[in-house]
């Protein structure tokens, strides 16, 4: 089964994500910022991630950064949850090793068909 | 309450469709001038497109419109159904079995456009469509930061038939190879009208660090013959495929086969134990004993196979409300509660029709107006709810409204002008409302197209008692009405009592048992009119089966009465002896003896002696009209 971590510190994105997640067969761990997820993701084995850009103690960008820096981050698709089209956050987050960004809102059909692009289950 | 999720019923459904809609496809590559197959095909697919629309599901609502819409001009006449057709077809339908399962709808934009091209007028294969070479590297990171090539090839050969060769023209010498990083190339061979944007959509996340170019082969010189192999295209079209079934799927055909074997096997149980009781052989005694529990074991097994939920018809209804609200100009809710209460499938089958029914009159007739109701001070929104629950041996369906209730006066007025009942008859409210079940009734002032001519709910009330089921309704006026169904929780084998009339024996369904009583003490009061009994201060009509059925045998001297109960009425049966409770396979009476009113039906004893199964329904109706007529004979002792 595929593993996601959902990064937000929203509560209600991170339950609607899992929600829709578990909903299509996906095993959904969650944190609420940066620092808590790269614990989870360094510590257990998980397939994708999907994580906020803006949130407190250590947001998505910084996050990709240090999980890609890290041995478990090489490879693993990091998809970010974005709610400007703002394209310098883009390039700044392509460039800290981000797979794909989803802009927020969407719907859980499209959240399925990037986390089916970047996993492919 | 229960939680059958909504998007799960969506799933059976759209998976039995599809299952369908691919046994039409395959007919019809058989016979591709049948009309019918094309219709059904169209309809399969516009019941997916409703229903998965309504549900969420628009990715899969969109490709199925689509699909649809390339197969309307096949409907139209406008396109032939060719094996080259048929075979894409059915990759569509893989893709939206693969869609409902969660895949990814990658592989929509190149079926649809291949389907657009084939029923656009294209008749050699490969017309309008050309060779594409599309040429790629990835940027050297990407691999590191989580793309797939693996995933991303995948995807381009869903996009149509694909060739693809790997370019290692940039990989270095092993010593200066940095393993993390991406040195391929690839290059795809693509048979598409235009692939460009299907291209695109697959490199969403990379197309900016990356080198991508897409060129159009001069089609000039080029043979199609071996573009499209079988191996190569599309395997994404089979996702969803390789997860192993938790389910099979058997004929209904079987299962019938099956619970008939049992029932038979339950008959020759009753016969064996019967003759260990004969033999009193401890050995025998004891295998009879294994018997009977292995086959009640098995009974019960065979009837949980054949148990389906509720909610698979129920779903049907939330489009139907969702119908009707629109047609009628109704606001309606519909409130569903108990979809996992289980019953057999042929019940649940026979039970779709007269539900309609009654949604629809409950919809039509049931609700008022949005303007009635905000004048009569309720909310503007009406709510049909549908309940099903389980009750001991019956399930209970429950059909009410918030509405504005039975109009007693309007419903016996009208009664008396169709000449159900005579003007003068006195008639309690219950009695008024189970009038609407009479054939020929029909209260609605104006006849609605959905409604329809009256004809219906003696139609649901004859369905449901064949199912050895009853209808009871109550209502109130401005709090609305309510109509439950209870039915048997199986068809083919009942519970029953067994009782002997003269040398008769016959049995009677339990769930109908209200109670056995002794006749002589019950009778009311003297025996001044005829055929009462006085049970607890009510008095309860009964009929002398010895006289019903013309028995000539001697007579017990002390008959026993059965009270049994339809509906609202009950009435006593009058019987030689009560034998004790009996598990009966009931078999149908042959068509000579349909008109037999008394009897639903016959069963086979352990003795090998057959027993006549009595109709509740028929007898207390039967024991009403007695009742009736010494009632207009002697009314003022009655009341007395």
């Amino acid at each position: 089964m595929t593993t996601v971590l959902t990064i937000d510190d929203s509560p209600s994105i991170r339950q609607i994500v899992s929600l829709t997640l578990s909903g299509a067969g996906y095993d959904v761990l969650e944190a609420a910022d940066g620092a808590e997820g790269l614990k989870i993701a360094t510590e257990r084995k998980v397939d994708v991630v999907l994580t906020d850009l803006n949130m407190p103690v250590m947001n998505g960008i910084e996050f990709t950064r240090s999980f890609r820096g890290h041995p478990a981050g090489r490879g693993v698709p990091v998809v970010l949850l974005t709610t400007e089209s703002d394209e310098s956050m883009k390039a700044q987050a392509k460039g800290a090793g981000a797979t794909g960004w989803i802009q927020k809102p969407f719907q859980q059909g499209q959240l399925l068909r990037i986390m089916a692009k970047v996993a492919g289950a | 309450m229960s939680s059958v999720d909504p998007k799960d019923t969506f799933r059976a459904e759209a998976n039995d469709l599809l299952e369908q809609l691919e046994k039409d496809l395959l007919d019809l590559s058989a016979s591709p001038d049948s009309g019918s197959l094309i219709d059904g095909v169209f309809r399969a697919l516009h019941t997916i497109k409703g229903s998965g629309a309504m549900f969420g599901f628009t990715v899969i609502a969109d490709f199925v419109h689509a699909f649809e819409t390339a197969f309307d001009r096949v409907r139209k006449g406008e396109a032939k159904v060719t094996p080259e057709l048929v075979n894409l077809a059915l990759r569509a339908r893989d893709n939206i079995c693969a869609l409902i399962d969660g895949g990814d709808d990658a592989a929509s934009a190149g079926i649809l456009s291949e389907l657009d091209r084939i029923v656009s007028g294209g008749t050699a294969a490969g017309a309008g469509a050309s060779t594409w070479t599309v040429r790629f590297k990835l940027a050297g990171d990407a691999v590191a930061n989580g793309a797939n090539p693996v995933l991303l090839l995948d995807e381009i050969r869903a996009i149509g038939p694909t060739r693809i060769t790997a370019i290692t023209d940039d990989v270095p010498a092993l010593a200066d190879l940095d393993p993390e990083a991406l040195h391929l190339a690839w290059e795809a061979e693509i048979e598409h009208i235009d692939p460009t944007e299907a291209i695109e959509d697959v490199f969403l996340f990379l197309r900016d660090d990356m080198e991508l170019s897409i060129v159009r082969r001069d089609p000039v010189g080029e043979s199609d013959a071996d573009a499209p192999k079988a191996a190569d295209s599309g395997p994404a079209a089979g996702v969803g495929q390789d997860g192993v079934a938790p389910a099979i799927r058997v004929s209904a055909e079987r299962l019938d086969e099956l619970m008939d074997r049992v029932g038979e096997l339950v008959t020759a149980q009753a016969r064996l134990s019967q003759l260990a009781n004969i033999f009193k052989d401890p050995s025998l005694s004891a295998l009879a004993e294994d018997f009977e529990r292995l086959t009640s074991g098995m009974r019960e097994t065979t009837m949980e196979i054949r148990m389906v939920p509720i909610g698979t018809i129920f779903g049907r209804f939330r489009r139907l409300v969702h119908d009707l609200s629109c047609e009628l100009g109704k606001d309606i809710a519909l409130d569903m509660d108990g979809e996992d209460t289980e019953l057999d499938k042929t019940v649940i089958e026979r039970l779709a029709d007269p539900m309609v029914h009654l949604i629809r009159n409950a919809c039509d007739h049931g609700l008022e107006t949005t303007a009635q109701r905000l004048t009569a001070g309720k909310g503007g929104q009406g709510t049909i709810r549908l309940q099903a629950a389980c009750s001991g041996t019956e399930v209970r369906v429950i059909i009410s409204d918030d509405g504005a209730g039975l109009d007693v006066a309007r419903i016996r007025a009208r009664a008396i002008e169709a000449g159900i009942i005579p003007a003068d008859r006195e008639m309690s409210e219950e009695e008024v409302h189970q009038l609407i079940f009479e054939p020929g009734f029909s209260t609605a002032r104006e006849v609605t197209a959905l409604s329809g001519r009256g004809v219906g709910m003696d139609v649901v009330k004859r369905t449901i008692e064949a199912l050895h089921g009853h209808i009871t309704v109550s209502s109130r006026p401005a709090e609305g009405t309510r109509i439950c169904l209870h039915l048997p929780l199986t068809l083919a084998i009942i519970d029953g009592i067994l009782v002997r009339v003269g040398d008769g024996k016959f049995t009677i369904p339990l769930t109908a048992v209200e109670e056995c009583v002794e006749l002589d003490d019950n009778i009311a009061e003297t025996e001044r009119g005829r055929s009462f009994l006085n049970i607890r201060g009510t008095l309860v009509p009964y009929i002398r089966l010895r006289q019903l059925f013309g028995t000539r045998a001697p007579a017990d001297p002390y008959p026993k009465v059965v009270i049994i109960s339809s509906g609202e009425n009950r009435v006593g049966l009058v019987v030689d002896q009560i034998l004790g409770n009996s598990q009966t396979v009931i078999k149908q009476l042959s068509r000579l003896h349909a008109r037999a009113g008394a009897f639903s039906g016959a069963t086979v004893l352990g003795d090998g002696a057959v027993a006549l199964i009595l109709d509740p329904s028929a007898l207390v109706s039967r024991g009403k009209v007695e009742a009736g007529e010494a009632d207009r004979k002697r009314p003022a002792e009655l009341a007395a």
